[in-house]
């Protein structure tokens, strides 16, 4: 990994990345809609050889106390040993539970679910939307591919048909009424080794960096998510770099998500 | 896997001597078949009969872990199958239960037979099996694909593992069920087996059946597992045709 790294670096010196992409160059990107029949929306996102299916489905539960008229929102990766030769078969680990919480607050937080358009009665029922990630091909980056398919799933998701007398969700008859997302918030997540910064990291890259940072972008410029992992550190400057970066990329990946 | 009519239930499930899905008796669903969909694996491969989709991730052989399971004789295997949440009509919980546990174990023990596991003593082949979407038939479809990425992994093996369900619906005797079928039907047999040989490595039943009735439901699987290892055949030698393709275009491209 130490020469893999030094190989980095030494191209980053020359703007350059080793399959030959600029710094700040994506993979190609392409994004499939509804894939999975059974799910009341899904997608299937490819950027490079990072392949995720996303799966939306919608129950009707219980609201939590104290937000007694929103809908609620659960968001789950399973990191799928099938993948990548490191993961493992069993409960969720830390990494997996990261990607799930970076993906959820960045649909979360940016107000994109109307939550109290999600309410059938308040105190009793709402509508719970799950949306559950499976990486099929680990080549880095999930975070990106995660988040990108999350929206897509959510985007083209259609309810099912509510019994409310018999309060049972009829999963075989589906109603023309979409989920629909305000508007879309698209991560970017970006790296950096040897004091460079770089987009859509492969595996190889992500295996020798130091640090990353991801941000959730609004179509209006502002930003509703960031979470910086690794051990390694940015300068406010960086960052403030990456967020103008973010919303630029953010712009591009957008007009995919139509 | 429901035996008398529940709610929801179709009246019959065969109309004027057809199915509901216009199928004859003995037809297969639409299956198609690809390998070498994972580039992380050492062997893989995607399957979709009817609606049932099935990936299959394959890596190995291995470093045994965990290190107890280490054979000094011959290769570990073990095959993991597992739903995706949105596979089902309600959200699956993810995570292993005791009916995957319990198909998991009999997977193994349906492709084991076809693997020369003696050539790697001291080492693991992992199989992970991930249901994306369910429609009837998930195990049997899974020995199917889990065999085409075992091959596509470059493991020795005595043969292919094709198979299939049949079952009794209606009073009638059919191949394949679909999901009305297969839960409002009145017996189930998933069958594999290694064709060359017509040896069987897996063989349930849920129901009641006669001997005849099971004596021709097997033979109609048998038959049917024919079709299927065509279809696994073809998968891999596409694979490798278009390996092969891709580098002749490079070559051309190259001198030109």
């Amino acid at each position: 990994m130490e020469q893999h790294k030094a190989h980095i670096i030494a191209l980053l010196e020359k703007g350059k990345r080793h399959d030959g992409r600029d710094a700040m160059e994506y993979r190609p990107m392409s994004i499939e809609l509804n894939p999975v029949h059974r799910a009341n929306g899904s997608a299937r996102v490819k950027i490079g050889n990072t392949e995720v299916i996303v799966g939306v489905k919608l129950d009707v539960d219980v609201p939590f106390p104290d937000t007694p008229e929103e809908g609620i929102l659960m968001v789950n990766a399973e990191l799928m040993p099938m993948a990548n030769p490191d993961f493992e078969p069993g409960p969720p680990r830390p990494e997996s539970i990261e990607i799930s919480r970076v993906v959820d607050r960045g649909i979360r937080e940016s107000g994109c679910i109307d939550f109290g358009k999600l309410c059938i009665k308040p105190k009793e029922k709402v509508w719970m939307v799950f949306v559950d990630i499976y990486p099929i091909n680990d080549d880095g980056n999930l975070l990106d591919a995660s988040a990108i398919a999350a929206v897509a799933a959510l985007k083209n998701t259609v309810f099912p048909k509510y019994d409310e007398k018999e309060d049972m969700v009829l999963y075989k008859e589906h109603t023309k009424k979409k989920l629909e997302l305000e508007f879309t918030p698209v991560l970017t997540t970006f790296g950096k080794v040897g004091g460079y910064l770089f987009a859509d990291f492969d595996l190889l890259e992500q295996h020798s960096m130091d640090a990353r940072l991801s941000l959730s972008s609004l179509p209006d410029g502002k930003i509703a998510a960031m979470q910086k992992g690794g051990t390694g550190t940015f300068t406010e400057e960086e960052v403030l770099n990456l967020v103008d970066l973010a919303i630029e990329k953010g712009k591009e990946v957008r007009k995919l998500l139509k | 896997m429901g035996k008398g009519k529940h709610a929801g239930a179709p009246d019959k499930l065969i109309v004027g001597g057809k199915r509901l899905d216009g199928r004859k008796f003995n037809e297969l669903r639409p299956l198609t078949i690809k390998a070498g969909v994972i580039p992380n694996a050492d062997g893989s491969c995607s399957l979709e009969m009817g609606e049932t989709h099935i990936i299959v991730g394959v890596y190995g052989p291995r470093e045994v872990f965990p290190r107890h399971m280490t054979l000094q004789d011959r290769a570990a295997l073990e095959c993991i199958y597992g739903m995706a949440a949105f596979s089902t009509s309600d959200r699956a919980r993810p995570g292993p239960n005791r009916r995957s546990t319990e198909i998991s174990k009999v997977i193994t023990d349906a492709l084991a037979p076809a693997i020369m596991l003696e050539k790697y003593p001291r080492t693991k082949i992992d199989v992970y099996i991930e249901v994306m979407n369910a429609n009837a038939g998930t195990r049997t479809a899974a020995i199917t694909a889990a065999a085409v990425a075992l091959a596509d992994a470059g493991i020795e093996m005595r043969d292919l593992v094709a198979s299939v369900a049949s079952g009794k619906v209606d009073d009638e005797l059919v191949l394949d069920m679909f999901e009305p079928e297969d839960n409002f039907g009145s017996a189930d047999i998933p069958l594999a087996m290694m064709p060359r040989k017509k040896e069987i490595t897996l063989l349930q039943l849920d129901g009641e059946l006669t001997k005849e009735e099971i004596k021709q439901l097997m033979e109609m699987s048998m038959k049917a597992c024919e079709e299927i290892y065509e279809i696994q055949k073809a998968a891999l030698k596409e694979k490798y045709r278009a390996g092969s393709e891709s580098v002749e275009e490079e070559t051309e491209d190259g001198t030109a």
